[in-house]
């Protein structure tokens, strides 16, 4: 059995735990804090706990004036209305000025499942990172978000970090060491290299022990920060493997996969297949969906086999 | 009973940053006159007498905080800073041009200047965040956002009127700059404001309502302010889009449009005669 753990939990614990340590540390909540369990930090600090109602520009400008007064804001609420709603605010009011806010979402991608479209955030991370100040993280899994939160909490600037609704799978042991910015290898292998975020790295690693006992190697790597990308790992699995698979729960537009393509169009040219949305989903469960929408390791494993006839020039077996 | 020495001080600054705005302006041949004229009372009252503030050291923790909403309004500002000691006057000059830190819309890397801006309906927030920062820290520094009246038409402007008497802030201020006119054209010709006093009240807001250039009253209204406790205070300043000059009060064209030399020249000198009159 798996082991599992629900990202937006995991993170709003962390917060309980970073709000006794640094004494600036604020919540701004959107009337969604039983869902975020921004309560949490609430009923722990309240008087650095502020709830504004579902009410999102104004809760990004308030937060930009807090930090702005040296205090380190939290924005709590869904991925899908903390990124596209005050988009102007995080523009002009956050990331020109630099200021030290930081978006910790949960509820982002197809995970939201059965409440439909108009709150899975699948363009949540193209819209940030399309935000010059901002740094963007997406969690794999529960140690590792409390890794990010604890980063981002503790390092000065804008941050954003992305947490899912429900449980996923555990990726990472107890002695792991998140780093921003830095990718990280989960895998050693010499056909190809799987560079996956967030629930899409465990869909990696079983697509990477499958394609193995057929005879393909995978280098997975666990690009959790998308923004600013670890360039010199993209690059390297490049070079190693000669081929590459992106994987993310994400629109295709803007996000991992075109980072990563980015980086190699002007680099060193290598083929490249991407795992992810090409448009909105629907309601349903989150098993349904991530199949329907091409989100399993299924895919990705098909995904590799593709790059790897691109690569070799034979035709998939 | 205001002393009218410190009046007549006040008064003369609110000249100096007209005529510092027009001067910008026309320079830039960019930029925005009217409001920034509307405002240049409001912003001497705040900068000459009503804020602890130390233009040495911009920083400093326990200063009052003022938040310009209208960002576009910016020559005012910059005015008022550079007249009271944050940076050389001469400074003023290089405004809109490459490589200064007199940015078209104001923002943060000027000292003195609390928020970015530019985009309108932004700092009534920004400001509830400084107060609620003050508040959480104990200190007794007051938050002053200015806003435009056309700038109200933004719902987020409304979302923040909302939320600040919620959190009890009686140690911020908004002074809506109630000049008339927006960017196409008269504000009441674009939206619908009136009955403007109402609604700031409906919102839970103590509400004056003041000739916004009158230095007595708007020393008097920001007196008021200070005395108000358990919620936030509004005070609606009654002023003219381009005041002091004659072809430019009142007239919807010099909201965003620099004066000719030949204007600037007529202007300067009515702004400085009329000063010698009073």
């Amino acid at each position: 059995m798996t082991e599992t753990a629900i990202t937006r939990q995991v993170a709003a614990e962390t917060l309980v735990e970073l709000g006794g340590e640094y004494s600036d540390l604020v919540v701004v909540g959107g009337d969604l804090n039983k869902s975020t369990y921004s309560n949490k930090f609430g009923a722990a600090f309240p008087d650095r706990f502020f709830d504004f109602g579902p009410a999102e520009q104004n809760m990004v400008n308030v937060a930009a004036g807090l930090a702005a007064s040296g205090k380190i804001p939290v924005v709590s609420t869904f991925a899908a209305f903390g990124t596209a709603r005050p988009f102007d605010q995080l523009r002009v009011g956050v990331s020109q000025p630099g200021l030290n806010v930081k978006l910790i979402l949960t509820h982002a991608g197809l995970l939201t499942a059965e409440d439909g479209a108009s709150a899975q955030a699948i363009e949540d991370v193209a819209i940030i990172s399309a935000l010059p100040s901002f740094t963007v993280i997406v969690p794999a899994d529960g140690p590792e978000a409390a890794q990010a939160v604890r980063a981002a909490i503790g390092t000065q600037g804008p941050f954003y970090v992305r947490l899912s609704r429900t449980a996923t799978p555990v990726v990472h042991g107890s002695d792991y060491t998140f780093v921003v910015g830095r990718a990280e290898t989960m895998r050693q292998g010499t056909d190809a290299t799987i560079i996956a975020c967030g629930i899409m790295v465990h869909a990696a690693q079983v697509a990477a022990a499958s394609l193995a006992e057929q005879g393909v190697s995978c280098r997975v790597v666990n690009m959790a920060t998308v923004s600013p990308l670890d360039e010199g790992a993209v690059l390297q699995a490049a070079r190693d493997t000669g081929a590459l698979v992106t994987a993310e729960e994400h629109l295709l537009q803007g996000g991992l996969g075109s980072a990563v393509a980015s980086v190699l169009s002007g680099n060193l040219p290598t083929p490249l297949e991407m795992v992810g949305l090409s448009g909105y989903a629907e309601s349903g469960n989150s098993k349904a969906l991530l199949e329907k929408y091409g989100l399993t390791s299924t895919d990705i494993a098909d995904a590799v086999r593709r790059v790897v006839s691109r690569k070799t020039g034979q035709p998939t077996s | 009973m205001t002393d009218t020495k410190q009046v007549a001080k006040i008064e003369a600054l609110a000249t100096r940053v007209r005529v510092d705005s027009l001067n910008m302006v026309a320079a830039a041949n960019s930029g925005h006159p009217g409001g920034s004229l509307s405002e240049a009372d409001i912003l001497a009252v705040l900068y000459g007498a009503v804020m602890t503030h130390d233009p040495k050291n911009p920083t400093m923790p326990d200063r009052d905080r003022f938040v310009l909403s209208k960002a576009h309004a910016c020559p005012a500002l910059y005015g008022v800073l550079a007249e009271t000691g944050y940076f050389p006057v001469s400074e003023l000059s290089t405004f809109r041009q490459i490589n200064s830190r007199l940015q078209g819309h104001a923002h943060i890397k000027t000292p003195g200047v609390e928020m970015s801006g530019g985009s309108l309906g932004q700092g009534l927030s920004f400001g509830i965040g400084t107060a609620l920062a003050a508040r959480l820290d104990g200190r007794p520094t007051r938050t002053y956002v200015l806003l435009g009246d056309g700038e109200c038409d933004e719902g987020q402007v409304w979302e923040a009127a909302m939320s600040a008497p919620h959190h009890g802030l009686d140690n911020l201020v908004a002074i809506i700059d109630r000049n008339r006119i927006q960017n196409d054209r008269w504000t009441d010709e674009v939206m619908t404001l009136e009955p403007l006093a109402d609604k700031w009240r409906a919102f839970g807001w103590e509400v004056a309502e003041v000739d916004g250039h009158s230095v007595p009253e708007l020393l008097g209204a920001f007196d008021r302010a200070a005395e108000t406790k358990g919620r936030p205070s509004a005070i609606i300043a009654h002023t003219s889009k381009g005041k002091g000059v004659s072809f430019m009060e009142d007239n919807p064209a010099f909201h965003g449009m620099a004066p000719n030399p030949e204007q600037l020249k007529q202007a300067i000198a009515e702004l400085t005669s009329s000063q010698a009159h009073d």
